[in-house]
């Protein structure tokens, strides 16, 4: 039994071999060729190094995982972007809730917050990003689908008035909800963050976000060396990778210092207040209680720390 | 009686996990073996999903600048299909049903029809979401336990907890089943029975999970209805049926396998109702947004008649109506029941109705207007066109090579070996099955 087998199957064996040869060399070709068409993912992978790959969540962070990190990050920026920088990581002022409230009577629009963000927060330069948009209005509407950004005439112009918008850092914000690996949450003086190292730039953040304050990285950022601001954070203004997703930090790095945001600063107006809510003395808590003050799309929920007024 | 002996020998010898990667070895074997049109099907979309491959290796490297996306609408083609994708996975459930809570003869012999597209649907779902993601690198952060989920908050954590859950459940009953008959023997009913209940459930969870995906958005007043979960449900159960038909077809045009009449008939008339009642909710959402107007309004005068001069995707809006009514009325005919190129026609028709309506049809216009009502429009770019079709590429392969395993398992043609050539050098099976 056993020798009929073997002698009917030799001359098929040899065609099973055949078979398997090619199969095989099918098999190679085919691999080749996907090695082949992947193969822009090489030089990613030489960039992306074992740390911060398997770099653990910031909550997750000991203090001394966080200096590594941040010296991996300062490390990184010199070599990529030719800078010296020093990344720091404040954490919130217990006893601080910071908000923001804006006079909309002062406001002229001429876009100094936009640009002073520009350049505190390392944007990239080509696609002139920043985490404010201004809407130009017609005065007597709050309907925004009236409104503009993109005006380019000298300002104010006639019977129109400014409404700058930026992160709200709602009290019930819908992206730190929808977010699924937790890469984004809302600090305990009210900032809601972005953890850039864990983010996987999935952009649910960007859709349910009401207020479009949230910027996806389409490329990595470019910033000439000599313009890069030199004093970051880990969770606010430093050069962020390719891929993730970031939003306004109320200037983080600078706030929880005692300084004020750079929009603020830059605002040639003052229409801008700032300011820490559970401080009795605050000026914008007096606002707060004495102006007729609202909020953007109050109807949603979202709760927004953002607040708008104008002078009666 | 010698031989007997041996062969009760090797039953009780050869562990369980030998014949399983036996199994599996011999299902590869099958998989990589065929016809010349075979070969030429296969090797075309493998050079497709290659390109596809290729477009998003550039993605990942160069940055999703590649992608037309802006901030303004920053889920385009991926997600689109991806939602197209997942109700094609829960298509199949319709089988399912029919087959295992109606007893229908006919059913149980295609069903599992239903679950290798399911299979394929669900491995296409996870790349199209792959390849959306900015940071592929950083998936394994979505892991439960390794990574950190956001559960039960995330939405989208909650779909990927269903599809994979779905994705297992769909392969365990499948490839149970297949293995049993590849053993001969009768397959233990405690062993897939439940997990069949499970799934069928599990089908209707993920379409609505999907749904809330999206309506759950207050933000975004187009996609925030309570019709969505509904809609996709009805329109699921029109284009998972239809492609299910279309595959069909094709088996018994090529040849590889007859289906009994029943089956797709019985789809038909599911697909029916189910296409009613999705052009019902398509017209009352028409009407809520247009009677009623102001912000909901906005994004559905953007999608059917276009917005202040941009109007991008007015062509493809009435293009899935106009599918959708024409295949929709070539269903209804009675022609429609015998097999004919007027029941292909309407398969086609309402598959490409339902891509569009879901698709980009629903995903754009959730961003267009932005929240801050300004006017950016998206069409897909040449890159995001490689990548998806590279992944439907790959997940027809998926279909066609588990298609021809389950067939030949089921008609026979691959099972067990006798237990006395087990210990032969491993390819002495083929030998003896080309020796025949
Ligand atoms: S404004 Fe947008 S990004 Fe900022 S907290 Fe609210 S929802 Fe989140
Ligand atoms: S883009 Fe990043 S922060 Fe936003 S939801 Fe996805 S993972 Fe979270």
């Amino acid at each position: 039994m056993t020798d009929q087998q073997t002698t009917i199957s030799l001359p098929v064996l040899g065609e099973v071999s055949r078979r398997t040869a090619m199969k095989g060399a099918g098999a190679t070709l085919g691999a080749a060729a996907f090695v082949a068409a992947i193969a822009p993912l090489r030089h990613l992978g030489e960039s992306l190094t074992a740390d911060e790959f398997m770099q653990r969540h910031y909550k997750e962070l000991s203090a001394e995982d966080k200096r590594a990190v941040l010296a991996r990050l300062e490390a990184e920026t010199a070599s990529e972007y030719g800078a010296e920088v020093r990344i720091g990581d404040l954490r919130p002022i217990p006893g601080t809730k910071f908000v923001y409230a804006i006079n909309l009577s002062v406001c002229n629009g001429n876009g100094a917050c936009v640009e002073a963000c520009h350049r505190e927060n390392n944007h990239d330069r080509a696609t002139n990003q920043s985490y404010i948009r201004v809407l130009e209005m017609p005065k007597g509407t709050m309907d925004m689908e009236q409104g503009n950004t993109t005006y380019q005439h000298p300002v104010p112009a006639d019977d129109r008035f400014y409404m700058p918008v930026q992160c709200q850092q709602c009290d019930e914000p819908p992206c730190v909800d929808v977010c699924p690996v937790e890469a984004t949450w809302k600090e305990d003086d009210g900032i809601v963050v972005v953890d850039y190292n864990w983010c996987i730039g999935c952009r649910y953040c960007e859709a349910a976000c009401p207020y479009h304050a949230r910027r996806f990285n389409w490329k990595a950022p470019e910033v000439p060396a000599a313009e890069i601001n030199p004093d970051q954070g880990y969770l606010s203004n430093r050069i962020r990778p390719q891929g993730v997703v970031e939003k306004c930090h109320y200037c983080l790095h600078r706030t929880r210092a005692g300084r004020l945001p750079a929009c603020l600063e830059a605002c040639p107006t003052g229409a801008r207040v700032f300011g820490n809510i559970l401080d009795p003395d605050s000026e914008v808590r007096w606002l707060l209680k004495n102006k007729r003050v609202f909020i953007l799309k109050e109807h949603l929920g979202t709760q927004p720390a953002f607040f708008y007024f104008s002078d009666d | 009686m010698s031989d007997a002996a041996i062969k009760n020998q090797t039953d009780v010898e050869e562990p369980a996990l030998l014949t399983y990667l036996g199994f599996l070895r011999r299902s590869l074997w099958l998989v990589t073996e065929g016809s010349l049109l075979y070969y030429a099907w296969m090797m075309a979309l493998t050079a497709i999903a290659l390109v596809g491959a290729n477009a998003w290796a550039h993605q990942v490297a160069d940055g999703m600048i590649t992608t037309n996306m802006t901030d303004y609408v920053s889920w385009g083609l991926y997600i689109a299909n991806f939602t197209f994708c997942e109700g094609l996975a829960v298509g199949g459930v319709l089988m399912v049903i029919a087959a295992y809570l109606y007893d229908d003869d006919d059913m149980h012999q295609v069903v599992f029809i239903g679950q290798a597209i399911a299979i394929a649907a669900i491995v296409m779902c996870t790349l199209f979401v792959t390849v959306d993601l900015g940071r592929p690198d950083r998936s394994w952060h979505l892991i439960p336990i390794i990574g950190k989920s956001n559960w039960p908050i995330s939405m989208m954590t909650w779909d990927i907890v269903v599809l994979n859950g779905y994705l297992l459940l769909n392969l365990h009953i499948v490839g149970y089943l297949l293995y049993i008959r590849y053993r001969g023997k009768q397959p233990n009913p405690t062993w897939y029975i439940p997990f069949i209940y499970v799934s069928i459930g599990w089908a209707i969870s993920i379409q609505t999970v999907t749904a809330f995906l999206y309506c759950g958005l207050g933000g975004r007043p187009f996609w925030n209805t309570a019709l969505l979960a509904p809609r996709f449900l009805a329109s699921t159960f029109v284009s998972g049926p239809a492609f299910i038909i279309l595959v069909m077809r094709i088996m018994r045009v090529l040849g590889v396998y007859a289906a009994p009449p029943g089956p797709a008939q019985m789809l038909i008339r599911v697909i029916r109702i189910a296409m009613i009642i999705n052009l019902i909710m398509m017209f009352s959402e028409f009407f809520t947004l247009f009677y009623a107007g102001g912000d909901h309004a906005v994004a559905g005068t953007y999608l059917f008649f276009g917005l202040h001069g941009h109007h991008a995707l007015v062509p493809w809006i009435w293009t899935a109506v106009c599918c959708d009514i024409l295949g929709t009325i070539l269903f209804f005919l009675p022609g429609a029941m015998e097999r004919g190129n007027i029941r292909i026609a309407a398969c086609v028709l309402c598959i490409a109705g339902v891509w569009i309506e879901k698709g980009m049809g629903l995903i754009v216009p959730g961003f267009v207007p932005s929240t801050l009502h300004q006017l950016v429009e998206y069409l897909p770019s040449l890159s995001e066109w490689k990548v998806s079709t590279g992944i439907w590429a790959f997940g027809l392969m998926l279909i066609t090579a588990s298609l021809k395993l389950i067939i030949n398992v089921l008609t026979g043609r691959l099972h067990q070996r006798p237990s006395r050539t087990r210990r032969r050098p491993p390819r002495s099976w083929l030998t003896q099955r080309l020796s025949r």
